[in-house]
């Protein structure tokens, strides 16, 4: 982090700054989906917008998530640089044709003659009592497909520059918000001009006793957790990918190296899944250096429930990954 | 068995009890409504709440046209059509309780009330969720020769899904029982429909050649005898129905939509809750004919609302499921 963070942003407002600095920047960007314009979002974290760029540029769409996100893709292909807001990231579902066969493949399949610089915005996380149709971490299928770009920022500094970076790009890339973090979450983000590379990932805390890989949500448990692994005598270090395609393997494998015992933590569902892949790429760059099988912490394999003491039950806590990783390094 | 058609001209007195009947349910989503608001509010209930109040002529209307083994599907604004099928307060509010006893085992919460004993085959979170099902449940009846039929709620933000264009063609061609309720209550979210809604209602069924009506959604006996005619059509073999009932919910989008002026004024509540009011009509109907007095009325609501007050207790003090139960169920 530069020495001149001197401010301090909600999760919101630092996504809030990164469209309206783009959007100042290049004519081009604007903003399409359910209620962004004078409602700012449910989650208003477009509040305001509307007011500086106007309807022509932050546009409220009808109920049609397949729709206007194939209409992104082609406003991207001729010349604009959309950014969809789909609502919450359930809904990604019925994007996926658009994402997967259209957006995802344009490029490749013309030969390298299209491109489609678009970015969709959506959220993950369970924990806000949504039940099992508002509650999924899904970014683990977009990541599956060849051609897009998947971005987790975890703290508002990372979303603002991250963010500009996926406005900027030439690709579609999907960036996901973790809706618990929205107002909730606060920290320093300089108001100088900044971009974040994609594929970099960043130790939120150096450590050398066992390395807690985490992404979004996970990002704050993982640092829960290695305070209280600290007052236990054990030094974890954590470290965030930020974007799971491209993947920073080397620092990730480095750090596996360095600290000998890992855990990969993801709220997304960890069968065929983003804490699946990292524990893999470990596995073949770390082999000889671990100590311990790589272990991995996710949303439990069911369909998010409603009721709160169910649903506390599917996502990893603090206590759960002290827990594990206490096991994991022979302390329990 | 069919559903004979209740005309108040056709035999009075059974009609005289059968709109009593309706005055009731109605009575009771209003105060089931009023009761989510006060948990709500005092912060016993998790999730979100969305309320039905100002709609009830739409559920009751139909669902009272409907066998007790006619299928409906329901939305995310779905407590309303749940009641009018015949769930008892006491179990839906443990589940939007998220409580063991509640419909659902509370793996469901208020968005996703199911209930095979009364038809309800579900209520759907995500907008236009459950036009396929329903589709699907009229395709079985027709070829399983049960002579039911299924009634799909939506509101008409659920017009900007592709999907219920592909089901009505398919319901039109294959003639289907099923009867899709449009219930237009002129918001969306937070945008009037006006904006998210091009060209006319009633012209996207009847463009399928689907039998298309519209009517005044908070008159229940008009919807009523809309809806047992449409039944019946139905139930003969004569093929699916789009009926939009025009309505308007009382409240905010949810119940923590608050402050809502920026998208529809408090003079326009006003007007359709003093001139408009489902209740209050069938009321005036009623007295006007003689038959029924205040007196009959205020017997009504009281005993409702003891019935009410003893249901949200049942459910306050209701066990939560048991942790374990979270892998229960994921797989039949
Ligand atoms: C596919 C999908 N997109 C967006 C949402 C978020 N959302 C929930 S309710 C709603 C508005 C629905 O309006 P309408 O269908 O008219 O029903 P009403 O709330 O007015 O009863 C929206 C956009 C959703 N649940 N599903």
């Amino acid at each position: 982090m530069p020495e001149a963070a001197h401010r301090e942003l909600t999760f919101a407002q630092a996504v809030r700054e990164a469209l309206a600095e783009e959007m100042r920047r290049d004519s081009r960007v604007c903003i399409f989906g359910e209620d962004v314009a004078e409602a700012g979002t449910p989650f208003k974290v477009l509040s305001g917008l509307v007011e500086e760029f106007g309807t022509e540029r932050v546009v409220d769409t009808p109920i049609s998530e397949a729709g206007f996100t194939g209409l992104a893709v082609g406003a991207a292909m001729t010349g604009l640089r959309p950014v969809v807001d789909i609502m919450f990231g359930d809904f990604i579902t019925l994007t996926m044709d658009q994402m997967a066969n259209q957006a995802a493949k344009v490029h490749y399949m013309s030969g390298g003659k299209w491109k489609v610089p678009m970015v969709m915005r959506t959220t993950l996380g369970a924990t806000r009592r949504s039940a099992a149709q508002h509650s999924q971490s899904l970014h683990a299928w977009f990541s599956h497909v060849p051609g897009l770009k998947v971005v987790l920022p975890s703290t508002p500094y990372d979303a603002k520059g991250l963010l500009k970076t996926a406005i900027r790009d030439e690709n579609p890339v999907v960036f996901f918000e973790d809706k618990m973090m929205h107002h909730k979450l606060k920290g320093p983000v300089p108001s100088e001009e900044y971009t974040i590379p994609f594929g970099v990932a960043d130790v939120k805390r150096a450590g050398s006793d066992i390395t807690l890989v985490a992404t979004s949500s996970m990002v704050q448990v993982a640092l829960g957790a290695a305070a209280l692994l600290e007052a236990a005598g054990i030094s974890a270090e954590v470290i965030d990918p930020r974007t799971t395609w491209p993947l920073d393997e080397a620092s990730l494998i480095e750090s596996a190296r360095k600290t000998s015992r890992v855990i990969v933590m993801d709220e997304g569902y960890g069968r065929y899944g983003v804490t699946a892949e990292i524990a893999a790429v470990i596995a073949e760059g770390a082999f000889y250096d671990l100590d311990a099988p790589v272990k991995r912490m996710g949303a439990m394999h069911v369909p998010i429930p409603f009721s709160p003491p169910l649903e506390d039950a599917t996502v990893p806590t603090e206590q759960s990954v002290f827990e594990a990783a206490q096991a994991l390094c022979g302390r329990s | 068995m069919t559903t004979a058609a209740h005309h108040p001209e056709a035999d009075s007195k059974i009609s005289v009890e059968h709109w009593l009947r309706m005055y009731r349910q109605m009575v009771s989503i209003r105060l089931f409504e009023e009761q989510v608001n006060e948990l709500y509010t005092r912060a016993l209930m998790p999730g979100l709440a969305h309320l039905y109040a100002g709609e009830e002529a739409v559920a009751v209307g139909i669902c009272e046209a409907l066998r007790p083994d006619d299928y409906i599907t329901s939305t995310h604004r779905g407590h309303g059509h749940c009641l009018a099928k015949g769930a008892s307060p006491d179990r839906m509010f443990a589940e939007l309780l998220g409580k063991e006893a509640g419909y659902c085992r509370g793996k469901g919460g208020s968005m996703h009330i199911a209930d095979p004993a009364t038809g309800n085959l579900g209520a759907n979170a995500i907008v236009a969720g459950s036009v396929g099902i329903a589709t699907g449940a009229a395709f079985s009846a027709k070829r399983l020769g049960t002579n039911q039929v299924a009634v799909c709620f939506f509101g008409e933000g659920a017009l900007g899904q592709g999907v219920l264009y592909e089901v009505m063609n398919l319901a039109q061609l294959w003639k289907l029982p099923v009867i899709y309720v449009c219930e237009n209550n002129l918001y969306t979210e937070y945008t009037h429909y006006s904006e998210t809604t091009a060209g006319d209602i009633v012209a996207r069924g009847a463009a399928f050649g689907l039998h298309a009506e519209s009517v005044d959604g908070q008159d229940v006996r008009v919807v009523h005898d809309t809806a047992t005619r449409l039944v019946e059509r139905a139930r003969q073999g004569q093929g699916p129905a789009f009926l939009c009932c025009n309505t308007y919910r009382y409240s905010g989008h949810h119940v923590g939509d608050i402050n809502r002026e920026y998208y529809r004024s408090k003079q326009e509540e006003q007007r359709w809750k003093s001139e408009r009011d489902p209740i209050k009509l069938l009321g005036d109907w009623l007295s006007q004919q003689k038959f029924a007095d205040s007196v009959l009325f205020d017997s009504i609501h009281s005993q409702v609302k003891s019935e009410m007050e003893k249901a949200v207790k049942f459910a306050i003090a209701a066990p939560y499921p048991s942790p374990e139960e979270v892998e229960q169920d994921v797989y039949a």
